[in-house]
């Protein structure tokens, strides 16, 4: 802010707390004025007007509202550039709780963080601890019961787009994942794109036209197997899901799974380790891990 | 009073506003309850994307707050300015072009945003051909209101003129500079600012669109109906002026306090707080002047329930008037913010303050202007009244609770360093007080219906004797 503004801020908020004693410092004496139970005179539509005193209370409370507002002014920023006796600032008080709990709680995750993932699984304090930061950060998408959406895994079975081992958890939770499963709208004419949905859903046992699904093999033989497999069992490294189990990340009727292949699909989960921190993702990983691998 | 003096009032445009006053309270607190309903029923709607709540909680606050509202000032102010300044409207064209135009600013609002076509600020969402239309009512009203005070009788002008006029003044220069936008296409359009700066001025808009729309104006109504329902003069000319400046003037400063702890400067942040805090003051003397007025006649609160609806709106306004200051403190803030601790804060000073001094208002207003000694039946006004006013306390009682609730909930924190409570505990955790808000919202509509056949009663009546002496 340039001294210009900073002093006409300083002006206009000192002229309206002096304005406001003037007034109540004026009206002490206001002409014409009458003892109890007498009218000003002046009759509007019958509505006559006391003027009576101002209630001693009210005005030791203006008094009081502006003497705490003229300290405040003093103690804390809010005349312009001038920054306050106190020093105070929302950064500087934020960074001092960040840091103090830093301190505090430092210790703990630290201790967590050099034990290996598996065996703090099983710690029931440390999957509490990375329950409680699971439901306030992968909440939203992974659902508070960490059962998924549309879109969104499932974290509590052992069907794993990307691994279920410690290390891969633990890497897509830092590291974050993009699947991406391309459009073949344009690839593939109606015909084909209608077999191979008949093939995909026999895949995982759908009842299915056999004829569309025998053709519906060669299209996949051509344009999936990349990705997902001969077999149709998918590929971690890539996170072409398994497509011969029942669990489906956007839904396997026949409708979805047409709609998946025409128009593709693009999975994002984010990178976690500016939100999270190492420390932290490595609970959450131990939760995470923990849901499907209960003894 | 001279016959031919009465006749020459304009109680058209009057009686018009009166009569949208009852209308559009029950539409605006009916979008009020169906969305209400939808917290605790959150499938109510589902599918379809015209009453999905983010569209209709803007019709509701656009319906109670400009319809409902805007229509019982518009008819208190044109009844006020001309008796109190024994002169006709300068124009029934122009009056006539107001009620209109205004009309046609709500109809409009009620299409437009359900369809979704909202310039996406709050309590001025409406997109920029209408900003413009509201821009011209708004001044052919101005017009209209000084030019009448111009052409007055007396020398002075009457207090409740003063708060009229800073209402209609400041509410043009607010809705102005706020709706400034540049124009994409007919229903879209972009703030003319950006980041901090243009959240600034939507809340220095919001706040005062509360400073001055829901109290100046109020106020302003409130010292006429006040003293004439109690037939007693007016407490303090004095205070009057003091409360009238200083509240003016520092209120122009609170709207930061809706931005404590967010990328505003810290200075603006700390003005935003001490200012609220100030307002405290000025507040509390309207409430005094009012509720004192009634000295020496408080045995009419026994009997008469229009008094009641006006002494209890002004306990509502204290009440709140108190609340707001507390709640700008920056510590206090930090609890309330985002809560629906907000929510009760608003309702208290909407339902308790600004409903229940328009009902009083309306209820005093509608058997003058129809030839009637008093309403069709005062004890439905008595019915009203308690109706009222359990709905508004089981409303605000409930949204208290839970704000606090939930504030506490998500700073609660573990000896570890991590929450306490997710997000879907606050939200289980709050569902029942829904319920209890739902009840109060349709307790408050219902006392709506209530005024609105006896407003039909008494028109139907037609006028009678008693009062034409």
């Amino acid at each position: 802010m340039s001294e210009f503004w900073s002093w006409w801020i300083i002006l206009i908020t000192v002229v309206n707390v002096l304005g406001c004693w003037a007034l109540l410092y004026w009206t002490r004496r206001v002409k014409g004025s009458v003892g109890e139970n007498e009218t000003t005179g002046h009759v509007y539509d019958g509505i006559e007007e006391y003027n009576n005193p101002l209630p001693k209370w009210w005005l030791n409370m203006f008094n009081i509202c502006l003497v705490f507002s003229v300290a405040y002014l003093i103690l804390y920023p809010g005349l312009g550039n001038f920054a306050g006796v106190l020093g105070w600032s929302q950064t500087n008080q934020h960074t001092e709780e960040v840091t103090e709990a830093k301190k505090t709680y430092a210790p703990l995750f630290e201790k967590y963080a050099l034990i290996p993932l598996q065996q703090l699984s099983k710690m029931k304090q440390a999957t509490e601890m990375g329950k409680r930061i699971f439901v306030n950060t992968c909440f939203g998408c992974h659902g508070s019961d960490a059962r998924g959406n549309p879109g969104y895994p499932d974290l509590t079975d052992n069907d794993w787009l990307y691994g279920g081992s410690p290390t891969n958890i633990e890497s897509s939770i830092i590291n974050g994942r993009n699947g991406v499963m391309p459009a073949f709208e344009a690839a593939l004419n109606a015909e084909q794109l209608d077999n191979v949905v008949q093939y995909v859903g026999q895949l995982s046992g759908n009842k299915v036209d056999i004829a569309k699904a025998t053709d519906g093999k060669m299209v996949f033989e051509q344009h999936c197997f990349a990705c997902h497999g001969n077999d149709g069992k998918g590929n971690i490294a890539l996170g072409a899901p398994n497509l011969t189990d029942s669990n489906w990340l956007y839904g396997g009727s026949s409708t979805i799974i047409a709609k998946t292949i025409r128009e593709g699909r693009m999975g994002a989960m984010p990178a976690h380790l500016d939100i999270l921190g190492k420390e932290r993702a490595h609970l959450v990983a131990a939760y995470v891990y923990s849901l499907s691998n209960r003894q | 009073m001279s016959e031919t003096l009465t006749l020459t009032y304009n109680y058209k445009v009057v009686k018009q506003f009166s009569i949208m006053t009852v209308v559009w309270g029950i539409v605006g607190m009916l979008v009020g309850v169906i969305i209400a309903a939808q917290l605790f029923f959150p499938d109510l709607t589902y599918g379809i994307e015209y009453l999905t709540f983010g569209r209709l909680r803007p019709l509701h606050t656009n319906a109670v707050v400009f319809a409902f509202g805007g229509s019982a000032l518009m008819a208190t102010s044109l009844y006020v300015v001309q008796r109190t300044c024994q002169a006709p409207l300068i124009s029934n064209a122009l009056a006539a072009f107001v009620f209109w135009g205004w009309q046609l600013v709500i109809v409009l609002a009620a299409v437009s945003l359900p369809m979704g076509i909202t310039g996406g600020k709050e309590y001025a969402e409406l997109e920029w051909p209408i900003d413009i239309l509201i821009a011209v009512v708004w001044i052919a009203y101005a017009i209209l209101f000084f030019g009448t005070i111009m052409k007055r009788k007396s020398a002075h002008i009457y207090v409740a003129n003063w708060f009229y006029g800073a209402f209609i003044i400041t509410v043009a220069v607010l809705h102005i500079v706020n709706s400034a936008a540049i124009p994409v296409t007919l229903t879209k359009s972009y703030s003319a600012y950006g980041g901090a700066i243009d959240a600034m001025v939507q809340w220095w808009y919001g706040h005062n669109a509360v400073g001055f729309f829901l109290t100046a104006g109020f106020l302003g109504m409130m010292y006429y109906f006040i003293p004439k329902q109690a037939e007693r003069p007016v407490y303090s000319y004095r205070l009057s002026i003091v409360h009238f400046w200083a509240l003016i003037a520092t209120y122009m400063w609170a709207g930061p306090h809706h931005l404590q702890y967010t990328a505003l400067p810290d200075w603006a942040q700390s003005l935003g707080m001490v200012f609220s805090l100030i307002l405290l003051a000025p507040s509390w003397g309207g409430m005094i002047n009012g509720i004192m007025t009634l000295s020496g006649a408080w045995h009419k609160l026994r009997t008469d329930p229009i008094l009641k609806f006006l002494i209890v709106s002004l306990s509502f306004y204290g009440m709140s008037t108190f609340e707001g200051p507390m709640m700008a403190i920056k510590t206090v803030n930090a609890l309330s913010h985002y809560t629906d601790w907000t929510i009760g804060h608003v309702h208290s000073g909407a339902l308790g303050w600004v409903a229940f001094v328009t009902i009083g208002a309306m209820y005093y207003l509608i058997p003058k202007l129809y030839g009637r000694k008093e309403m069709f039946s005062v004890d439905l006004i008595n019915v009203h009244f308690w109706v009222s006013t359990i709905g508004v306390v089981l409303y605000i009682a409930a949204m208290w609770i839970a704000g606090v609730m939930q504030g506490l909930m998500w700073r609660a924190v573990n000896a570890d360093g991590t929450l306490t409570y997710s997000f879907i505990e606050s939200v289980t955790t709050t569902y029942p007080f829904y319920a209890i808000r739902l009840v109060g919202g349709i307790l408050f509509l219902s006392g709506m219906f209530f005024m609105a056949y006896n407003t039909y009663k008494t028109i139907q009546a037609g006028p009678d004797n008693a009062a034409n002496q």
